[in-house]
């Protein structure tokens, strides 16, 4: 199968949508032999793969101490 | 997974037919696995943690007068969410906050191409870096950092690990605009991190090269 070329640009568009699987097969192997063959984009593409990563991992918000018994006297109230 | 999903939404309807039955235990049953969904969705828009727990609080209640009128067309966490993210964006409203947000979303719409600033390779991320203080802080400082707008969708995604179409129902926005501010809120939070990523906090360097092709 011949792989229509694609430029940067539109790989740096659809580079989350790859990360997230929304892009279709077609699409998909453009973006492949591009990475391939373009050293910035992949590191864009490894870039981008960190920080979901980072975020996934790494953020997280404390609830405040308490929270949960508050919330529930607060049902409990009403 | 398929007889789980089922057991969960046979149990979720009887808690809320319950609580429609004068139950206000099972209601808290109901919002009880929900609680970091919401206080976390409450965040994302009002980066303060006292004013998500009083957003995390009236969403709670208002879910509860509504009850009766939910339908289960969604999940009972995504409607709650949806309803936090309601409440949130009202308190943002009323305490007027939002002057200095909308100025920075004006100039941020999602029209346009959006570029990476920078093309430096990432070495992979070893997992004992993400305990570092230094990583933990920078984290925050991107976070808070990002307009509004992307930081919400960007934590629905990639923190509560909603799907596209529900996130796109609990902002009430397209799945368009999902997708073009998540890849807008990715690349800036790149961009932030990039310096300490390329090895600052993993060796202790701290000259961080930049490549740009232009």
């Amino acid at each position: 199968m011949k792989v229509i070329e694609i430029s940067c640009l539109e790989v740096w568009r659809e580079i989350s949508n790859y990360l997230d699987g929304e892009v279709d097969a077609e699409l998909r192997a453009r973006m492949e032999s591009h990475f391939k063959v373009c050293a910035h984009c992949s590191a864009v593409l490894d870039g981008t793969r960190n920080v979901v990563k980072l975020v996934g991992d790494g953020v997280e918000y404390q609830m405040p101490p308490g929270f949960s018994k508050r919330l529930y006297d607060k049902i409990k109230a009403k | 997974m398929g007889a789980l999903k089922q057991s969960l939404e046979s149990n979720e309807a009887e808690l809320i037919r319950r609580v429609c039955a004068g139950d206000k235990e099972a209601f808290y049953s109901l919002v009880e696995p929900c609680e970091r969904a919401v206080f976390t969705a409450a965040m994302s828009i009002l980066n303060n943690v006292a004013d998500a727990e009083e957003v995390a609080q009236e969403a709670v209640l208002k879910a509860f007068a509504a009850l009766p009128r939910f339908r289960g067309e969604s999940k009972f966490s995504t409607w709650l969410v949806q309803i936090t993210i309601n409440e949130a964006r009202l308190k943002l409203r009323r305490d007027r906050r939002h002057l200095y947000d909308s100025i920075d979303e004006s100039q941020t719409d999602d029209q346009g191409d959006c570029f990476p600033k920078d093309f430096a390779d990432w070495r992979e991320i070893p997992s004992e870096t993400l305990q570092r203080k230094e990583l933990k802080e920078a984290l925050k400082r991107a976070l808070d950092g990002l307009p509004q707008k992307y930081r919400e969708v960007l934590i629905l995604r990639d923190v509560q690990h909603l799907s596209i179409q529900e996130t796109a129902e609990v902002l009430g926005i397209t799945e368009g605009s999902v997708k073009t501010r998540l890849l807008r809120a990715r690349f800036r939070m790149r961009d932030a991190l990039a310096p300490g990523i390329d090895g600052s906090w993993s060796t202790g360097k701290l000259e961080y090269e930049k490549v740009r092709p232009w």
